[in-house]
């Protein structure tokens, strides 16, 4: 039945692949050879201006004394293990409670009117207080109160601040997946007969996750650089650990050990959420045309 | 023979607008009844009210006998029991054609994944779509996504089908091959509720046609007497209509 129909649609599909691969093929050369230029041209202007100016021989001396890196880099990649335990461990906890926070968010009818209050009340706090403060209100207070069962370790505190604030943030993420996905999804679902929460577990969910994944990385990128923050509270982490440095050397060099250390897996992810939304961009209008 | 689906005095309002205003109809079962009437007449709404995704405001809705309009009925279940296909396909984009079509009898009828999917295969040899079993919603043509989606309802072996204008979303091309897979349920004995606009098929295909004017149904009858002998006047204007726009 309708295999005419079919083939059809096989055969377009086919030749507006080949299509779209010419036209990149066809100019790339000259696009990298001015993007090469542009570069550099760029690069070596800003090269120039930064080491003629007049403060550049103490700046060299106090922020890239070469032996001061390579002494001080070791103690900071090994604190910095404590920075990657503390964004991995509050990075799977996020997942869930944003998630369940965004659920709660999405409940339909008056019933539900005080959990979604508190849902979105919750969103306004975490995101309305400054990451520094929470960490602090947190990490000083939550053992100050010397209750035997709870956790004494700033660390521990610090962790829960980062995911109570990051909570709030990427549960917003997930509700704008969740309100992406066309009510018409729901419908046909449940037409089906799925109660709600099938509905929303394996049509709605899968849809908006797959879709947030790009901004979702995005806060990720920055909960990681926020892990410095626990330094604040005396433990030693990668921020903590240069300071220290940077006060028994007088040299600040330290300080670019650390940043090497966070943007040497900060940028892969950008990259990596940028490839994503490309390939999701991609993806849609291979869709549309289809 | 014993009604397939009963529908007493339903009416639905949308804030101020009155979209039915007291339905009454039966359909017998094995009977094909075709809704025909201009947009906004209320043919969607009144399928939307037999599958429970709009709630009745008044009047009652028998399914084999049994009110479902009641207060406390498991609505899943009843529509486990109602196919429904719409306009605009709505397959689930992030799932193979096989997936959309077992997702349902194994979630809620608790189907094995192994009968499942011979059922959903069976089904999708018989309609010409077993070679796409494996493809995902977008890289179909509209004809097959929307036999996909009948495919989808009839996966949970329903005593009903509403069908709800499956061919106006598609290139005049692609509407053929959807209405040759309703004529073939039709003629292996399914009981349907059809929204449509084509009214060619409508003649071949109804046991009774019902033209809906401004939320009721205005006249009702066998195919031929209302396409060729219509009694309301109003259903000979919108037939002239539909005659002069050359779908007649």
């Amino acid at each position: 039945m309708a295999s005419e129909g079919d083939r059809r649609a096989d055969l377009e599909v086919a030749g507006r692949r080949s299509r779209l691969l010419g036209e990149l093929r066809t100019g790339a050369g000259r696009n990298v050879a001015i993007a090469v230029a542009s570069t550099t041209v760029v690069v070596v202007a800003l090269g120039l201006a930064i080491t003629h100016a007049p403060g550049w021989p103490e700046v060299r001396k106090t922020f890239f004394d070469g032996h001061v890196f390579t002494t001080s880099f070791p103690a900071i990649a090994h604190a910095f293990l404590l920075n990657v335990r503390i964004f991995l461990i509050a990075e799977a906890v996020i997942l869930v409670v944003a998630l369940a926070l965004a659920v709660l968010r999405s409940l339909p009818g008056p019933v539900f009117f005080p959990l979604r209050a508190l849902a979105a009340l919750y969103a306004d706090l975490a995101r309305g207080v400054p990451t520094i403060l929470v960490i602090a209100l947190l990490g000083f207070g939550a053992p100050a109160l010397g209750i035997s069962w709870v956790p004494s370790s700033v660390v521990f505190w610090a962790t829960v601040g980062l995911v109570l604030v990051y909570s709030g943030y990427v549960a917003e993420v997930y509700r704008a997946g969740i309100e992406s996905v066309h009510p018409s999804q729901e419908a046909a679902a449940r037409s089906l007969g799925l109660s709600r929460w099938q509905a929303l577990r394996f049509v709605v969910l899968p849809q908006a996750i797959r879709r947030v994944v790009p901004p979702l990385l995005n806060d990720f990128i920055g909960l990681q650089k926020d892990t410095a923050l626990v330094g604040t509270l005396g433990a030693i982490e990668a921020f903590n650990q240069s300071s220290i440095d940077t006060n028994a050397t007088f040299n600040y060099t330290p300080y670019l050990a650390a940043a090497v250390l966070f943007v040497a897996i900060t940028i892969p992810q950008a990259r990596f959420t940028d490839w994503l939304v490309a390939r999701g961009r991609r993806r849609r209008e291979a869709g549309r045309l289809a | 023979m014993a009604d397939a689906v009963r529908l007493e005095d339903v009416r639905k309002s949308f804030g101020a607008n009155v979209v039915l205003r007291g339905i009454d109809l039966a359909v017998a079962e094995h009977d094909v009844v075709c809704l025909i009437g201009a947009s906004g007449s209320g043919k969607s709404t009144l399928l939307r009210c037999v599958n429970l995704l709009e709630r009745v405001d008044a009047g009652r809705i028998y399914l084999g006998g049994e009110e479902i309009t009641r207060r406390g009925v498991d609505v899943n279940a009843v529509r486990r029991r109602i196919g429904i296909v719409f306009q605009a396909f709505n397959l689930f984009p992030h799932m193979s054609v096989l997936r959309n079509v077992t997702l349902a009898p194994r979630r809620t009828l608790g189907l094995p994944r192994a009968e499942a999917e011979s059922r959903a295969l069976e089904l999708l040899e018989r309609f010409g779509l077993a070679d796409k079993r494996d493809e995902y919603p977008d890289r179909l043509s509209g004809g097959q996504q929307q036999r996909v989606a009948i495919v989808r309802a009839l996966a949970m072996r329903p005593e009903l089908m509403l069908l709800d204008e499956v061919t106006s979303a598609l290139d005049p091309e692609l509407v053929a091959e959807v209405l040759e897979v309703i004529r073939e349920l039709a003629a292996g004995g399914m009981t349907m509720l059809i929204a449509t606009h084509e009214m060619g098929f409508a003649r071949d295909i109804a046991t009774r046609v019902c033209f809906l004017d401004e939320g009721v149904i205005l006249e009702q009858g066998p195919p031929e007497r209302i396409f060729t002998a219509p009694r309301e006047p109003r259903t000979r204007r919108f037939l002239q209509r539909i005659v002069e726009a050359g779908r007649l």
